[in-house]
């Protein structure tokens, strides 16, 4: 296969070149190249940037000409290509001939279709329009029976080709996987991987045919696939554990030297194939014990042939350590591989050498003393010429810091970012040293300096975590309220003193943390006046240099410390100064201020000393409100319309002259006129949701200083975390002894080896001590190896964590909730709705919500889902809102599952509605045939089993898999021992749909024995719809109103009916009979229904006709869920 | 897998450039630039490995380059790419190149006669890469018997 390589590369630039060698006998050819040639020479001749633009646009417009004569050949057209290609490289448009190259494709001899492949593919980028023309030309030249054809049109394919024609060449492609040719072969596995990189979905059904493609005879073929293999097994690992026999035997033979002579690279075999099979038994061997125990051979062979004699070799090398270190661990390899990490580490070729740090820094979390080993080396690194060198040193360093060498390390890490311009550097790396200063800090002093320098040598590009972090950390403090103190009032101080220093301009960033902390904490000050704090801030808010959002910050922090202060000269001053601003955010400060100076009272109630992270009781939805609304809508005042109605009005207004009065349309119709209480927590609601989207609108304006100041934090109740800083507590004296053991021993060897050395080596075996210090002992590995897992030293935990008893609490109301009945507990919550002013019950619900949500994850989840609502304020009342309703779900589940499996025990699955039985496999002996029962609390699946052979069977077992979306949630008789000879036999699946979707394929598969014991397999899947899964929802009129505001996720939809008047009850009953929907009441022309997915997501839906169109409109608590079902609707109605 | 593969001179004039990956024209233009800054200040006696940060797909890339004579290759990887393995294909590809265009000799007359020859190197050096499948050469094409040394490369000037 090589020599046809060979052949295209010499033939190649015969194409192009002026003489080729034959001579350039053929005239067109000479023409041509004097051509090309013509133009390059014209264009270096030339002078100017101006000359070269002339000339090329003629050249384009005489190219232009001609591409669209009809009486250019296709060998001129070959030759205008060139040119084109040539223009188009300079950065000229050649637009104007794109569709003619792929004319060309399409029609030229085999030099012609070439270069017009090779112009497209030069020309267009994947999603291209004209792209699609080429599709055609592909998919004739892969049928063609030239070799040469097929080729161009695999290799276009793998380098442009639109996604959605894939499934138009895919068989084609896949066809040509079995060609005779490998190099077709070849070139067909590439262009699958092609597809697979662009759309894995299609080529998922062909995984069984690259199996093939990596045992071909042809290595070519088998490398090809390879590259497959790789990303696959990257995605997902497990599902191709059974090929390491394969991989590993492919790897013995190419170690083996087994491979064709061709394969060779300075008598390595195949080096960049090993260094692929390495990397995918790397990712198969990962935590895998059984596989790892496979490779632990052909690893060591490697190891062993790996002679070291070219830079090639050192490539496989590495690869081999890497695998060796991340497979399940074998001692024995290990030791093979430490002492290769030796042999890069202590090469004098720098490449190596920074291979060798790299190793490292993979292998240090499983090997800590190879880092002392090496110590020497990395101490030279350290000061190595080579940024890059030392920047991976910094890189391993930071894998080993611990609370002893924290300093050292650190005080390294700023001096290179002192050096360091880089962007992207000095991001990651100050993302480093503030992770380890908040995780190993040894003392405040230290602690707030180096923050101060993150900050202010970070600048404004540093990840806004950073701040924010710092910020609560400081807020939050620790246990010791004694340090906690110190630690602000250090902050403060130096703060201030930086302050001092004239002329100094400090990253916005680091002001706001400055004005922050300032406006929290000043009051720790004995002898500095607030109004001195203030003065400076004052001097701040007037330097032009700082940005709006940054000004807000400082206001901010004035605004804290006036109710501290005695005189306010300075306020007074700092209010007319703003009042005038042109930023509006600004005003708005200085007005509040103003008001708030009047009122003195009100002022230090709302701004209290340092309390920042105590919990402020919030009224989410505006309660207070309802009076001032009440009286509003008495007066005539037209209810609150949330934005997307109003515009959904206008739209429909723009249509049709409406006389009817708008309103949140049901309600003024169906609930008002009751005059419940209802009324009113309606409009409060209303209200409510009016606040919150005006609160994400103030988000969108640069208000982030302020938001941050009237407490992300103070909103929430403090997180303490007593049991985890115990353990730090108790953790780290433990730690301490083994560090001063391991102290003691370096030093002293430092002692012993540095009595012949000269000066500046002490100095290094310094460093080196002071850096290496705490390594290399047992215990301190797990320490050391998991630096994420383990408990942070001052961080606290960003999580608000529960207390147990409160845990404990909440899940007993949980249990409360789960055994009140479905219906019951329905109102019971709807009774707890009502009464809104009960604040705290609702937020215990709905925090309860929570706890049962997330009690199926991971206690990981959990916490994230904690943290997540507890970092953003604004969003966990929206959430909150919409979660109350959320307890029933999971206890619902279980509620439910566990009636239905009693009674799906007892009672005779015929009473409910069921769907006619569907064969859905069979064969000679047995066929398996379903219907679905759809039960009022779940969906039951009846499969029944038939026996059609005259033998009998013996341990049958027919077992469905869980799906992406669906959970079975009991199974009944899965197994049966014995099956007499044609008899049926019937097993029970309930399914619950735990993620809506419109449809979901369940697969399974039943195994039984015949009676020689031979055992089969027979698979089967079957459809199950969204429908399958809605029950009506019985709900009165005035329940639904309720639960309808409660609900945040809505769709809407219009759709044009012929017959308005008769449009409504006919959609209604049409709907009722179809999607099994609950109709609640018919109000004038409006409908109200409801159902809800099982378990028990309720959604409920508003039908308006009016004029023509039916609007449709849905609410649930499930954000998903109406999308769906708006599309069955809208599948029910226009079918009707 | 490989991103881009870059060849430019000592003055940061490029002579192929090929993205497999789609970018605006300025992008690319920008990419070539910054990458000939970050390259031309490292001297040759340290090492060939780069982050190639924001520049082009974040922290997963790296740049690996090579110095011949005049010319910069640099291929911008993915963390799939071994580096050293990389660095070797390098020298397959220049290895190829110049074995492409010796069996041409007239390619180095060109060279030789007027400067402007240089510039059409990409167009050439791109339809031969493109054509055989970039990652794919060196493991199907011995050159294990070649003595072509990469100094020869000088004559490209």
């Amino acid at each position: 296969m090589s020599d046809i390589v060979e052949k295209t590369l010499t033939a190649l630039p015969g194409l192009f070149l002026p003489n080729p060698p034959g001579g350039g006998s053929a005239a067109a050819k000479a023409s041509f190249s004097s051509r090309l040639g013509g133009l390059i020479r014209g264009i270096t001749a030339l002078t100017s940037k101006h000359e070269e633009e002339k000339l090329i646009q003629q050249e384009l417009s005489s190219l232009k000409a001609t591409v669209s004569a009809p009486a250019t050949t296709l060998k001129m057209m070959k030759e205008c290509m060139v040119r084109l290609i040539y223009c188009e490289m300079l950065g000229y448009d050649a637009s104007f001939g794109y569709i003619h190259a792929i004319k060309l494709a399409q029609q030229g001899n085999l030099f012609e279709k070439r270069v017009g492949y090779l112009a497209v593919s030069l020309f267009l980028h994947e999603n291209h329009e004209l792209l699609l023309l080429l599709v055609n030309t592909v998919v004739k030249d892969l049928q063609s029976t030239n070799l040469v054809e097929v080729c161009m049109a695999l290799t276009i394919v793998s380098q442009i080709f639109p996604r959605e024609m894939i499934p138009a060449v895919l068989p084609l492609i896949e066809d040509k996987l079995q060609h005779s040719k490998e190099i077709i072969r070849r070139k067909a596995v590439l262009a699958l991987y092609k597809f697979h990189l662009i759309a894995p979905n299609q080529v998922q059904h062909i995984h069984i045919k690259f199996r093939k493609a990596l045992c071909d005879r042809d290595v070519g073929v088998m490398a090809a696939s390879l590259h497959i293999y790789l990303r696959m097994i990257k995605e997902n690992s497990s599902g191709y554990k059974d090929l390491t026999g394969s991989f590993v035997a492919i790897l013995k033979q190419v170690v083996g030297g087994k491979l064709p002579i061709d394969f060779n690279y300075h008598s390595v075999p195949a080096p960049w194939l090993q260094i692929q099979l390495l990397r995918i038994l790397r990712l198969l061997g990962k935590d895998d014990q059984r596989t790892s125990e496979l490779m632990y051979d052909v690893l060591d062979e490697s190891l062993r042939r790996a002679e070291l004699n070219h830079n090639v070799t050192y490539a496989i090398l590495f690869e081999c350590v890497h695998t060796v270190y991340s497979i399940y661990p074998k001692l024995e390899l290990l030791e093979k591989a430490a002492k290769c990490i030796g042999k890069f580490v202590l090469s004098p070729k720098i490449n190596l050498k920074y291979l060798g740090l790299k190793a490292l820094t993979y292998v240090i979390q499983q090997d800590p003393s190879l880092a002392l080993q090496h110590q020497m080396t990395i101490i030279e690194c350290l000061d190595h010429p080579d940024p890059i060198v030392k920047r991976e040193t910094l890189e391993l360093l930071y894998r080993i810091t611990n609370a002893q060498n924290i300093t050292v390390i650190v005080h390294k890490m700023l001096e290179y970012l002192h050096q360091s311009k880089e962007e992207y550097i000095i991001i990651n790396l100050v993302g480093k040293i503030a992770e380890l200063a908040e995780k190993y800090a040894p003392d405040n002093a230290w602690f707030i300096q180096t923050m101060n320098a993150v900050f202010s040598v970070g600048g404004d590009v540093i990840h806004p975590d950073i701040p924010n972090n710092f910020l609560r950390l400081l807020a939050e403090g620790f246990d010791d309220e004694i340090e906690d103190q110190q630690l602000r009032l250090y902050a403060v101080q130096s703060y201030l003193t930086l302050l001092d220093v004239e002329n100094v301009f400090y990253p916005q960033k680091f002001i706001q943390v400055m004005s922050w902390v300032l406006g929290e904490y000043s009051c720790l000050l004995d002898k500095e006046m607030p109004e001195e704090v203030i003065t400076k801030l004052y001097k701040l808010l007037m330097n032009n240099s700082i940005s709006s959002e940054t000004k807000a910050w400082l206001i901010s922090a004035v605004t804290k410390l006036i109710p501290q202060a005695h005189s306010s000269n300075m306020v007074e001053k700092l209010i007319q100064e703003f009042t005038v601003s042109l930023d509006t955010c600004m005003r708005q400060h200085a007005f509040e201020l103003k008001h708030l100076q009047e009122n003195m009272e009100l002022m230090k109630s709302l701004l209290p000393v340092d309390k920042s992270c105590e919990d402020m009781v919030i009224d989410s939805s505006l309660s207070f409100l309802d009076g001032f609304v009440a009286e509003g809508l008495s007066q005539g005042a037209a209810p609150y319309k949330p934005h997307h109605q109003r515009q959904e009005e206008k739209f429909s207004q723009d249509k049709v002259l409406n006389f009817e009065p708008y309103g949140l349309s049901f309600s003024s119709s169906g609930f008002t006129g009751r005059q419940s209480p209802a009324g009113i927590s309606l409009g409060s609601d209303i209200s409510g949701n009016s606040a919150e989207t005006g609160l994400k609108e103030t988000n969108s304006l640069k208000l982030e200083g302020i938001k941050k100041l009237w407490g992300k934090e103070g909103y929430l109740p403090k997180k303490e975390n007593k049991l985890g800083d115990e353990i730090e507590a108790q953790a780290i004296p433990q730690e301490n002894v083994i560090m001063e053991n391991v102290d003691q021993t370096i030093t002293k060897k430092d002692k012993s080896q540095s009595l012949t050395q000269s000066k500046e080596e002490k100095e290094k075996q310094l460093l080196a001590s002071s850096l290496f210090v705490g390594l290399g002992s047992e215990s301190t590995i797990s320490l050391l190896g998991k630096a994420d897992n383990i408990s942070q030293f001052r961080k606290k935990s960003k999580v608000k964590e529960i207390k147990s008893g409160e845990a404990s609490a909440h899940s007993m109301t949980g249990s409360s909730f789960s055994s009140l009945s479905n219906e019951s507990y329905e109102d019971y919550y709807l009774d707890t709705l009502q009464d809104r002013g009960d604040k705290e019950l609702i937020k215990k619900i709905s925090f309860n919500s929570e706890l049962l949500d997330s009690q199926s994850l991971t206690e990981l989840p959990v916490v994230e889902k904690l943290s997540s609502c507890s970092l953003s304020a604004p969003s966990l009342f929206a959430d909150s809102n919409m979660e109350i309703f959320q307890p029933s779900q999971s206890t619902a589940a279980s509620v439910a599952s566990e009636i239905s499996l009693v009674s799906s025990l007892s009672e005779d699955p015929t009473e409910h509605l069921r769907s006619d039985l569907k064969e859905v496999c069979n064969n000679e002996t047995i066929s398996v045939s379903f219907y679905k029962i759809w039960k009022d609390d779940c969906l039951l699946m009846v499969s029944s089993v038939c026996n059609k052979s005259s033998s009998e069977l013996k341990s049958i077992n027919l077992e469905i898999v869980s799906a992406e979306n669906f959970k079975i949630t009991e199974q009944l008789g899965s197994c049966l021992p014995v099956m007499e000879a044609e008899s049926t036999k019937s097993f029970q699946h309930s399914v619950q749909m735990e993620k809506p979707c419109t449809e979901g394929i369940l697969s399974g598969f039943v195994k039984y024995q015949i009676v020689d014991n031979h055992s089969f397999q027979l698979e089967f899947s079957v459809t199950l719809s969204l429908l399958d899964f809605i029950r009506p929802l019985k709900i009165s009129t005035e329940d639904f109103g309720k639960l309808w505001l409660s609900f945040a996720n809505d769709v809407k939809q219009n759709i044009k009916v012929s017959d308005s008047r008769a449009a409504l009850p006919s959609a209604l009953k049409t709907l009722q009979q179809n999607l099994r929907l609950h109709v609640v009441d018919i109000i004038g022309n409006e409908g109200l229904l409801a159902c809800q997915l099982l378990p028990s997501i309720p959604c409920l839906l508003h039908f308006r006709v009016h004029a023509d169109v039916l609007a449709l409109w849905f609410r649930s608590s499930c954000s998903a869920l109406p999308d769906y079902l708006l599309y069955q609707c809208q599948k029910v109605i226009e079918g009707s | 897998m490989i991103q881009a593969v870059l060849v430019f001179n000592n003055h940061g004039k490029p002579r192929l450039v090929r993205f497999y990956q789609r970018f605006p024209e300025e992008i690319q233009q920008q990419i070539v630039r910054e990458t000939f800054h970050l390259v031309l200040k490292r001297d040759d006696n340290i090492c060939n490995f780069l982050e190639g940060g924001s520049l082009i797909g974040g922290s997963d890339y790296k740049l690996i380059y090579r110095h011949y004579a005049t010319l910069y290759f640099v291929f911008c990887v993915d963390s799939s790419e071994s580096e050293l393995g990389i660095l070797d294909l390098i020298q397959v590809f220049v290895e190829t190149l110049d074995k492409c265009f010796e069996n041409v000799c007239e390619l180095d007359l060109i060279f030789h006669m007027d400067k402007g020859g240089l510039s059409a190197a990409p167009a050439r050096a791109v339809s031969a890469v493109k054509n055989i499948n970039l990652p794919e050469i060196p493991r199907n094409i011995n050159i294990g018997d070649l003595n072509i040394k990469v100094p020869n490369l000088s004559q490209f000037v």
